[in-house]
């Protein structure tokens, strides 16, 4: 059977490694490429960058960045931030990552999942969404709402149909990041979580929220999350990778416990 | 060591695989030249895509004649997830005729459980059902990462080396003569991966189908 997979995110600002909380006060702490070569020694399953200043004049920056890491790590890497354009997304192939996330500028023209999908193959479109809890309304019957532009601008559009929506279009798994759990360490969504997962026959990454091994351990079985997406509890030195999947593993999920 | 090819014909991004063989010492060049491919001493014939298409690209462009060529001399070929499934005689991707490398078809996952998702894709567990130089050195509970909605089917069950289970037990990695093909990413499977090509790497390229498990 398939494991469960650990992800980590580096959030990457002009190279460096960052961390928000709630999607402001970012902070730097420390080389990324180092940081990843760590992980990926460390049984980490899979990475995922977010250029979180993505613009035009920044593209080489991030793409120098994703073949340094490619050169050293052999697992699967995942980058986003910024894909507006198919041609963003096979720069950033070319350059070493597997797969690319999509975000904003799907929500803008949708079209950008399916474009992308037939250019690099849809299982490595990732589409990444940033999901507020508001109230049920007819706009959003499932009480959660999509927003762009990290986390700034709400966008009426209900995260449930969404999800459907990009599945359909082409997109080979989603990215179900919580902003009211980001960075609070309270544990993920599991609600919002499950709810999605139920609803796709994609694979689900869970972010957003972990603070403790225990967790992790409830998005991956009553979150029905097929991974789960860590960032500061690794970052900042208070767990490992391989202490995190042996805790997993230890519970009776499974995870790949050889590397 | 001699010169080992990576065939390029516009199927996913081939600098994974090479800069995974850098890793392990292994100099391999990315090229489209049917010619060069025809007397390489080694060939990896990697590949994410789609069946037809690939098809199509390498009748186009002389490197299906070229493999074909590669394999009656007994070049020792490495064949990975796209690259390994158009090896075999026939895809159910679009019903679509391959190269008929070895004898099989490749099928789609049929699953009963509505909960496993199509394609098969992360980490999972690779047994060795049949010993070969370029797997020896694989120990249970070793995974390798996989990306398919597709899983090769030899004609012969002497050619399936390893199996992995999705649901039901499927073929993951075969091997006949000169060449081997595995259906996950070794390029991306961490230290189990790379030590797989490193033995590919040091293979001679012989295998007795009938010798022993």
């Amino acid at each position: 059977m398939l494991s469960k997979r650990l992800i980590a995110c580096l959030d990457v600002r002009d190279g460096k490694l960052a961390k928000s909380v709630k999607f402001v006060d970012t902070k730097d702490i420390g080389d990324p490429v180092e940081k990843a070569r760590e992980y990926y020694e460390d049984g980490l399953d899979e990475l995922v960058f977010y250029d979180i200043t993505a613009s035009s004049d920044k593209r080489r920056i991030m793409l120098d960045f994703v073949e340094a890491v490619a050169a050293e790590v052999f697992i699967p890497l995942s980058v986003g931030g910024g894909v507006r354009t198919v041609a963003d997304a096979t720069d950033l192939r070319l350059a070493g990552a597997e797969k690319i996330n999509v975000n904003s500028a799907a929500v803008q023209r949708p079209e950008l999942i399916s474009e992308c999908a037939h250019a690099i193959g849809a299982q490595n479109v990732v589409l990444s969404m940033d999901i507020l809890r508001v109230p049920v309304s007819d706009a959003t019957p499932s009480g959660y709402e999509i927003v762009i532009n990290g986390g700034r601008r709400r966008m009426g559009v209900d995260a449930l149909a969404w999800a459907q929506r990009g599945e359909a279009l082409g997109a080979g798994e989603l990215v179900v990041n919580s902003i009211d759990a980001d960075g609070t360490r309270e544990g993920y969504e599991l609600t919002l979580t499950r709810m999605i997962s139920d609803a796709v026959r994609i694979p689900v990454i869970a972010s957003g929220g972990a603070g403790k091994p225990a967790h992790l351990q409830q998005v991956l079985t009553e979150g029905h999350a097929d991974a789960a997406l860590v960032a500061s509890m690794v970052h900042f030195g208070d767990y490992t990778c391989s202490g995190l999947k042996r805790y997993l593993h230890e519970q009776g999920v499974k995870m790949r416990m050889r590397w | 060591m001699g010169r080992t090819l990576i065939v390029d014909y516009d199927a996913g991004n081939l600098r994974s695989v090479q800069r995974a063989c850098s890793e392990v010492g292994l100099d391999a060049v990315i090229s489209a030249d049917p010619a060069a491919l025809a007397h390489a001493d080694r060939v990896i014939f990697p590949g994410v895509g789609q069946a037809a298409s690939a098809m199509a690209t390498l009748h186009r462009s002389g490197q299906a004649e070229a493999l074909q060529h590669a394999i009656a001399a007994g070049t020792p070929i490495l064949g990975i997830c796209l690259g390994l499934q158009i090896s075999l005689t026939h895809s159910e991707e679009g019903d679509t005729p391959c190269l008929g490398l070895i004898d099989g078809r490749v099928r789609r996952f049929a699953l009963d459980d509505p909960r496993l998702k199509v394609p098969h894709m992360g980490w999972n567990e690779v047994r060795v059902v049949r010993a070969h130089p370029v797997l020896a050195g694989i120990e249970a509970g070793d995974e390798f990462y996989f990306v398919h909605g597709y899983y090769p089917d030899p004609a012969t069950r002497e050619a399936v080396l390893a199996v992995s289970d999705y649901e039901r037990e499927f073929c993951c990695a075969l091997g006949v003569g000169n060449y081997v093909g595995v259906q996950f990413h070794t390029e991306k499977s961490g230290r189990v991966g790379l030590d797989l090509i490193a033995r590919f790497a040091a293979w001679d390229g012989r295998f007795e189908a009938g010798g022993k498990s």
